[in-house]
């Protein structure tokens, strides 16, 4: 009685790894990591902080830095968003969000979040401007005023 | 400004500066270029004891000369263009004296009054005013509502209108918020003068200068406390950041 008890438990419970295994065969493939974003690589080899971090609290982070920045003149660079794009910008396109693939896109997409940042800031790294020396005017009006300001100062 | 004042005395003022900076240089470079309220380090805020202004002497701008505003366009990533839809940070402008006929041409740019009423009417908060004095817009709650650009009596704000790409990344600008000149806030922060200003003085005609205005040892504090200057619309009790010379 009792070995015929354990063998209809043991059934039972072969039939619901089986029922299981065949309810979970599509997700197989997710674990192994198909459909996670593919992302170009960029010029740096390691972020400001850890990682999984970064990815967690990057939105705060750069809020944080963007409202010192803005309102008080804080210049920090470590959390600045111009920081990440020099660093995060791919060698394929050198931007940060120019193809599906680059940093921001490709787990922007993924996640489904849109950020407006790109409306405004620029998703390549950039030198400053270059000021020429542009053509001095010389009106004669100008060099007489030159004169008369001269002849003011020493008032 | 009248004319035959020059004489002796200017080659002797010239003398003494020259002596100074010598002086200067042989005691602390450091000390000359980065002056005691200039400095500041990355992580320090922006402080209240210190009021960025500037002193604009109309006299010494050239007519038809535009190398302010050149500067600012690159500085800024600006177009250029000087439509009523366009932005410009920086414009010339011609004053006439109606009774008399004499013609002058000034640059005209942000005022950054102490009592700024873009601030004022402001519904988000984007219109602000930093502690050293100048006044910016927050893009970030910018909602393009344009009551600073009907506040402003200097007509220094502009509205875009149009996606903008290709951003100089110091600069961020985009479509559904105003704008305005912001002192070149980004070179300011790095101990630079604003783009107008250096544009101006490295072509020669030095007729702008730019400093701490409650520094009373600064440059612009001193010719602002030796010679006449007015503020543009007196009459409404902003305080502007920016004087005049000459109009």
């Amino acid at each position: 009685m009792a070995s015929i008890r354990t063998m209809g438990t043991w059934i039972r419970t072969m039939t619901l790894v089986v029922v299981a295994a065949f309810l979970a065969a599509p997700s197989f493939n997710v674990m192994a990591g198909v459909d996670l974003p593919t992302i170009k690589k960029g010029k740096g080899d390691k972020c400001v902080d850890d990682n999984d971090y970064m990815r967690r609290h990057h939105p705060d982070l750069l809020n944080h830095h963007r409202d010192g920045t803005m309102r008080q003149g804080i210049r920090t660079t470590k959390y600045s968003l111009k920081g990440c794009v020099e660093c995060h910008a791919s060698e394929a396109t050198g931007s940060v969000a120019a193809s599906k693939e680059d940093f921001c896109a490709a787990c922007h997409a993924y996640t489904a979040v849109k950020v407006d940042c790109w409306d405004c800031h620029a998703t390549k790294p950039g030198k400053r401007p270059v000021h020429k020396p542009g053509s001095v005017t010389a009106s004669p009006l100008m060099s007489t005023a030159q004169q008369g300001m001269k002849s003011g100062e020493s008032k | 400004m009248s004319q035959p004042m020059q004489d002796s005395t200017t080659d002797r003022r010239d003398f003494l500066k020259a002596g100074t900076l010598v002086a200067g240089m042989t005691l602390g470079p450091g000390v000359l270029f980065y002056g005691v309220a200039h400095s500041r380090a990355p992580e320090e805020a922006a402080s209240s004891d210190v009021r960025w202004g500037m002193l604009i002497d109309s006299a010494k701008c050239g007519d038809g000369c535009s190398d302010c505003v050149t500067a600012c366009n690159t500085e800024n990533g600006l177009e250029g263009k000087t439509g009523p839809q366009d932005t410009q940070y920086i414009r010339k402008l011609n004053i006439k004296d109606l009774r008399t006929g004499y013609v002058k041409e000034l640059p005209m740019l942000c005022q950054h009054c102490e009592n700024p009423p873009c601030v004022d009417v402001c519904p988000t908060g984007a219109s602000m005013k930093r502690a050293d004095g100048i006044v910016l817009v927050d893009r970030h709650s910018c909602i393009g509502c344009r009551y600073c650009m009907m506040a402003c009596p200097y007509k220094a704000r502009s509205f875009v209108h149009e996606p903008i790409t290709n951003q100089n990344p110091e600069v961020p600008r985009g479509k559904g918020c105003v704008e305005s000149c912001t002192f070149c806030v980004q070179r300011v922060d790095r101990d630079e003068e604003p783009a107008c200003v250096e544009a101006c003085n490295t072509n020669g005609h030095k007729a702008m200068l730019f400093g701490d205005l409650m520094n009373p040892e600064s440059e612009i504090s001193k010719a602002l406390a030796t010679q006449a200057s007015t503020e543009v619309r007196a009459d409404l009790g902003l305080n502007t950041g920016v004087r005049y010379q000459g109009i």
